[in-house]
């Protein structure tokens, strides 16, 4: 299944990397951030939600990146370039990520930044969107959020663009191993 | 028609940015739907939709009665009404109470329906769509051209032009950069708007759920960043289960932008919080706007089953052409006709529904599985019920009815216009009013003598075993008796006998596409009688047309009038009645009819007739047949587009006409091959008369007459 979602959601612009645990995705984390030059400065901000990623890793090394905050403020998340988030699910057949996006950090730091990094277990991945909603209900989630590659457009002249109101990147790093460090 | 529509035609038709990149995208588009949708059985999607969403729409009130019930458990405030104004007074109420200065609004039809924004404006609020194409139609000054992208008629240019103005800068024609000068501008306003405005793809009852569909992020940016959001939502949108929305959402995508998902799909249920820490304000509007009124239409609640994915548009020969504005303010296209009819009123649609050339191509891929062309035609019979019909029109008709006399007089007119045919079999120019009608295309020479009387003189080989009746309907008897020769030939190497009863009349399509049922319904009788009078194994047409008003629409308007005297006969008749190349390519597979062996023939090429194709299903046997007969078949390009022909809309409409004719002209010459066949006469007329003023060293042919070329007795044969 991840070898159909990674071709599908490359076919629509995303990123997709894969780890085995947590800590190898923090590193790469980390590693992202720095490259994207996230620092304390308005437009160069990155925030994080809340997420249980958050609570399995090592902060330090993140907490180390200027610029990189955990309280997500609107205001904070529309200066930021880099927004970061842990999504709950990965449709194979549509290469689409599904988060219960109820919490208004999620929503905040995946549709104001112009790159969106979601984090997702590799348990998360269904076949299709059928499998998906025998697996959640919409009372238990008041936003529940379908993201499939970086916003676009082609509105102009049918010229596909990406990049319109949400970010103009998503980079998608699924993580096989998520409880421990090793 | 009003001069005011024909300027509105014309000046769409003169509008080169349009016809340009609508053409590059329905171009496009083809191809491109035909790719999201392998490995999906799109009968077996279309028809879960059709299902789920007709049976949703016979519980309406019950549907409505369960969303508000659980909406309103999780907090939403619901309000249902069915009529506009009460919608605008409610939002402005809302809006007074939170003390809302500011707007940003995602796309919303229903709102376009009831012209939110201006009224918003007018009292006094800052409203911004958010949607790009929205947004510069909205600085422009303009109404959506398009359900799905409402400024596909406006080029980089215009909108670099526009932007510029706003911004107050000059900017390059770049689309990138125009997109993230949209981007930019836009942001301070979704940060400031206290009020957010959307519509909705799906609404489901069963939770109280509303489902938004975007690609741009805007509608997430829409229903999170203010702290009142609103949902204004027609209720065709409404279905009872939330597993409903997976079949909707499969088709939606890849009917309307040919994507497997769109970027970002929602799905709401009940407030969310706000990043104060407040829980938000959501109000949800169910608008009837005579919806329910349609749906307890027995005819009309099919329209209920459309997701709005404006494919209908995409595929249509004539959208291409001209465009949405000339369909009006709001809904364009197909469904657009048919919602123009109900929401503003039947009156309304009065021109638009002219439109329509009943090719049926919307009609295969409308994942709602929605007859649209179907839906057109009621429209103009109730209009015709109405109003009545005009009086040149009804001339016309009793003179049609008049075999002898419609000869006469066609004639007649044929050889007054002698001067203008040169001599040849073409009347190439027209004077005065009728030159549209030659514009581009000659018209066919009347036949000196019409196969009914020509067929007398003929000599038929005795004691053939079978016998098969010829309709020939008004082309070939008047204008392409050859055609009809051919047929008898080609038969009576088959063993068969052919019969012409005289007494055979219009098979009724003219005026039934008018809307004129009751004169339809005496052609009906006149031929059912006539047809059914003489013992016959087969009842035979070489004009799809004819045959499918013999199979399906002689039962359906006797049906549609409660006239249940002919029916039975009609249905006989129905399962009597073939078209030339399905017999043709039966008595082929059965031994009974052979070619020339080992002929190469050369390249060819076929037109499919829309009625052939599309309601017949028979695009293959003539491409059999003539590939038996040793020609080697060369596609064209869109070789299922209609012609332009269209019955009398060529007459109706011929500046529409004549340009997708072009395209057809076209087509068939990049193709390459030198003769093109086809099983419709009306076809060969449009394509013949095409091809004659273009010059092109092309031969235009009916399958019959190419096939009948061929034929040799076959071994044993009486």
């Amino acid at each position: 299944m991840f070898e159909q979602f990674k071709a599908k959601a490359e076919g629509v612009s995303a990123e997709v990397h894969r780890f085995s645990t947590a800590a190898e995705a923090l590193a790469f984390l980390v590693g992202f951030l720095q490259g994207e030059g996230v620092a304390d400065l308005a437009g160069q901000y990155g925030v994080f939600a809340a997420c249980p990623f958050l609570n399995q890793v090592d902060r330090t090394s993140l907490a180390a990146i200027p610029g990189l905050s955990f309280e997500v403020t609107r205001e904070r998340a529309a200066a930021a370039k880099v927004g970061i988030s842990q999504v709950d699910w990965a449709l194979a057949d549509t290469g689409t990520l599904a988060q219960d996006a109820t919490a208004i950090d999620k929503r905040l730091v995946s549709t104001l930044p112009s790159i969106h990094v979601a984090l997702v277990e590799t348990s998360g991945l269904r076949p299709d969107m059928r499998a998906l909603l025998a697996d959640i209900r919409p009372e238990q989630a008041a936003y529940l959020a379908m993201i499939t590659g970086p916003s676009r457009t082609a509105d102009i002249e049918r010229v596909l663009t990406i990049g319109a109101h949400g970010p103009e990147r998503l980079v998608i790093v699924f993580i096989d191993r998520m409880g421990g460090s090793n | 028609m009003r001069q005011e529509f024909k300027t509105s035609i014309d000046r769409a038709l003169r509008n080169a940015n349009l016809t340009g990149a609508l053409g590059k995208f329905s171009e496009a588009y083809k191809v491109n739907r035909a790719k999201v949708y392998e490995g999906i059985d799109f009968e077996e999607l279309r028809g879960q939709i059709a299902e789920l969403k007709s049976s949703a729409s016979s519980i309406l009130p019950e549907l409505v009665e369960q969303f508000r019930k659980n909406a309103e458990a999780k907090g939403a405030k619901v309000l249902y009404t069915n009529d506009p104004a009460q919608v605008r007074e409610y939002i402005l109420k809302v809006v007074r109470e939170n003390g809302v200065k500011s707007i940003v609004k995602s796309k919303s039809m229903a709102t376009e329906e009831i012209h939110l924004n201006s009224f918003l404006e007018k009292a006094g609020l800052e409203v911004c769509e958010t949607d790009l194409g929205e947004w510069i139609i909205q600085l422009a000054g303009q109404t959506p051209s398009h359900m799905v992208m409402p400024a596909i008629h406006m080029t980089k240019e215009e909108v670099a032009a526009l932007f510029s103005k706003e911004v107050d800068e000059r900017l390059a024609s770049d689309i990138p950069r125009l997109v993230k000068v949209a981007r930019k501008e836009m942001r301070p306003k979704f940060l400031r708007a206290e009020m957010g405005i959307s519509g909705a793809n799906i609404a489901v009852a069963e939770t109280g759920s509303i489902v938004l569909v975007t690609n741009e992020g805007n509608a997430r940016l829409v229903t999170s960043l203010p702290k009142v959001h609103i949902a204004v939502i027609g209720i065709e949108k409404l279905v009872a289960r939330f597993s409903d929305i997976v079949p909707i959402l499969k088709a939606l995508p890849r009917s309307a932008t040919a994507q497997l998902l769109t970027s970002y799909v929602s799905v709401i249920t009940g407030p969310v919080p706000n990043s104060d820490g407040s829980t938000k304000e959501l109000h949800i509007i169910l608008m009837d706007n005579r919806r329910s009124a349609m749906a307890a239409d027995p005819m009309f609640k099919e329209a209920m089953q459309c997701i709005r994915c404006a494919s209908c548009l995409n595929v249509c020969p004539i959208f291409r052409l001209v465009g949405g504005h000339v369909f009006g303010k709001v809904y364009t296209g197909g469904i657009g006709t048919i919602l123009t009819a109900w929401y503003d009123e039947l009156k309304s649609s009065e021109e638009i529904q002219g439109l329509c050339i009943q090719c049926g191509a919307c009609k295969d891929v409308c994942p709602g599985r929605i007859d649209i062309p179907g839906l057109i035609m009621e429209i103009r019979r109730r209009l015709v019920k109405e109003q009545g019909m005009d009086l040149t029109q009804k001339a016309i008709f009793s003179v049609v009815n008049n075999r002898r006399m419609f000869h006469g007089l066609l004639r007649a007119a044929s050889v007054a216009a002698k001067p203008f045919s040169k001599g040849s079999k073409f009347i190439r120019h027209l004077p005065m009013f009728l030159a549209d009608l030659t514009d581009g295309r000659s018209l066919p020479a009347i036949a000196a003598k019409p196969f009914r009387d020509v067929f007398p003189t003929i000599a038929q080989p005795q004691g053939l075993k079978e016998r098969a009746v010829f309709y020939a309907g008004c082309l070939i008897d008047f204008a392409y008796p050859e055609m009809g020769e051919a047929l008898v030939k080609l038969l009576n190497h088959a063993g068969i006998e052919v019969l012409f009863p005289d007494d055979q009349t219009c098979c009724g399509a003219p005026a039934r596409y008018s809307g004129a049922y009751e004169t339809a319904a005496r052609n009906a009788a006149d031929n059912i009688k006539t047809l059914m009078g003489e013992r016959a194994d087969y009842v035979i047409s070489a004009c799809p047309t004819c045959t499918v008003a013999l199979c399906h629409e002689f039962i359906a308007t006797l049906e549609s009038l409660g006239n249940s005297h002919w029916l039975p006969q009609a249905r006989e008749l129905a399962a009597k009645t073939v078209d030339f190349s399905t017999l043709a390519k039966k008595l082929v597979d059965e031994g009974r009819l052979t070619f020339r062996q080992g002929q190469a023939l050369g390249a060819i090429t076929y037109h499919d007739s829309c009625h052939l194709k599309r309601t017949l299903k028979a695009d293959q046997p003539p491409r059999q047949l003539l590939r038996q007969a040793g020609y080697e078949l060369t596609e064209m390009f869109e070789c299922d587009t209609c012609c332009g022909m269209g019955g009398s809309y060529s007459l109706k409409l011929p500046e529409i006409s004549a340009p997708i004719l072009q395209r057809k002209i076209k087509n068939i010459k990049d193709s390459g091959a030198q003769l093109a066949a086809m099983d419709c006469p009306g076809c060969v007329m449009q394509i013949r008369g095409g091809i004659d003023q273009d010059g092109a060293p092309v031969r235009v042919r009916h399958t019959v007459e190419i096939l009948a070329e061929q034929v040799v007795a076959s071994v044993g044969k009486p």
